[in-house]
């Protein structure tokens, strides 16, 4: 935690980590709801793709926060930070590809 | 590219480490993580792109069948025409038999791995931290991995509830029921939709419940060597920051499926 302000004592520090890890919490919460009241309010038949969005955008928000504060990436070497998020292109890579793959099945078949 | 030369020389000096330039030229870790986390972190990397491969595999079988296109309100089970839609299918909660409550209970398996994922991120603070003495500092652990444990285990509970529930099957949303109409799931054959769609559920929530049960019990062995003072005589609770890793991971793949199995 080197990258924090020296002249605090250990113990505001710690107040100060405890109070962020709450406020993370918080922030993981409220985003489930508005996963929530969206899922309930947008009907399906209507919104079908903005539906799909929303929830991905805020999946993605909420993984950031998991990663950044909880698993404290952002806190480590930039080195490990990247090499660990890097490997994540593939993903993208395989996600982009099998869907095209997906909708290909679909127009064969139906 | 400013360091060049001092790379170079680090090169044929490297059997000494306090002569070389660079941070790689050896004798320091030039990530600055403990061996065991660094590892921790390259299994969850690899660990993360199972996970990925199984959605993405969810995202190309739903892909390649017909999508619901009626009102939620009319939807009726029809293994044949389509693939199901969630808030249909994981509408139950246990104690009200017949109620339609759309992923409410997921919601609250949601809420219940999150918060557990806080108390583990307390507990690893709690270990961290200059703040407190070693009798505190044990105590703030054990009680934190504690409600984490606890968590776990409650998560655990509602998924074996959610999947005796699948398993068995329902009648609601289903039309011309006659006396050999399927309820519920198997591998082979399922009432909801295409028989790919129950295959899913099983294989994904099942491989996430077995992480989150291999992460109970690592959390049960954290938990026996904080009491036992292990962790205390070793001098610090680097263990507690690399399960809780872990952990963290767990409740991360959970969004995820959370998303793209239950949402979507």
């Amino acid at each position: 935690m080197a990258h924090e302000d020296s002249s605090l004592s250990p113990q505001e520090r710690h107040a100060a980590h405890v109070k962020k890890i709450w406020k993370v919490a918080g922030i993981l919460a409220i985003a489930t709801i508005i996963e929530f009241v969206f899922a309930f309010t947008l009907p399906i038949e209507d919104f079908k793709f903005l539906r799909i969005w929303i929830f991905i955008l805020l999946t993605i928000v909420k993984a950031f926060y998991i990663v950044a504060e909880f698993m404290h990436l952002k806190g480590e070497v930039k080195s490990l930070m990247w090499s660990v998020l890097l490997p994540m292109i593939f993903i993208v890579w395989l996600l982009v590809a099998m869907l095209v793959e997906g909708a290909t099945i679909f127009d064969i078949r139906f | 590219m400013a360091n060049e030369s001092t790379v170079q020389t680090s090169s044929t000096t490297a059997l000494n480490p306090n002569q070389t330039g660079s941070i790689w030229g050896g004798g320091e870790s030039p990530m600055k993580a403990e061996y065991g986390k660094l590892m921790m972190w390259f299994f969850l990397l690899s660990d993360a792109l199972t996970f990925s491969a199984f959605l993405i595999a969810y995202g190309v079988a739903r892909y390649s069948y017909p999508a619901y296109e009626g009102a939620a309100a009319d939807f009726v089970y029809n293994p044949d025409a389509y693939w199901p839609i969630p808030e249909k299918v994981y509408n139950a909660i246990p104690f009200f038999h017949g109620l339609d409550a759309p992923l409410i209970f997921v919601g609250l398996m949601t809420f219940i791995l999150i918060l557990s994922s806080v108390t583990m991120v307390l507990a690893v603070e709690a270990g961290n931290t200059d703040a407190l003495d070693p009798d505190t500092k044990q105590a703030e652990v054990q009680k934190w991995m504690l409600w984490t444990i606890f968590g776990g285990i409650i998560f655990l509970s509602c998924q074996a509830w959610e999947w005796a529930h699948f398993i068995e099957g329902t009648e609601q949303f289903m039309t011309g029921i006659t006396a050999d109409t399927f309820f519920g799931a198997n591998l082979t054959q399922n009432q909801y939709g295409p028989p790919l769609f129950a295959a899913f559920f099983f294989f994904i929530t099942g491989f996430h419940g077995m992480h989150v049960l291999s992460g109970v019990v690592l959390n049960i062995i954290l938990f026996y060597n904080t009491v036992m003072g292990t962790y205390r005589k070793r001098g610090h609770y680097l263990m507690v920051e690399k399960i809780g890793l872990y952990w963290h991971f767990v409740d991360l793949v959970w969004v995820f499926v959370f998303t793209f199995f239950y949402l979507v």
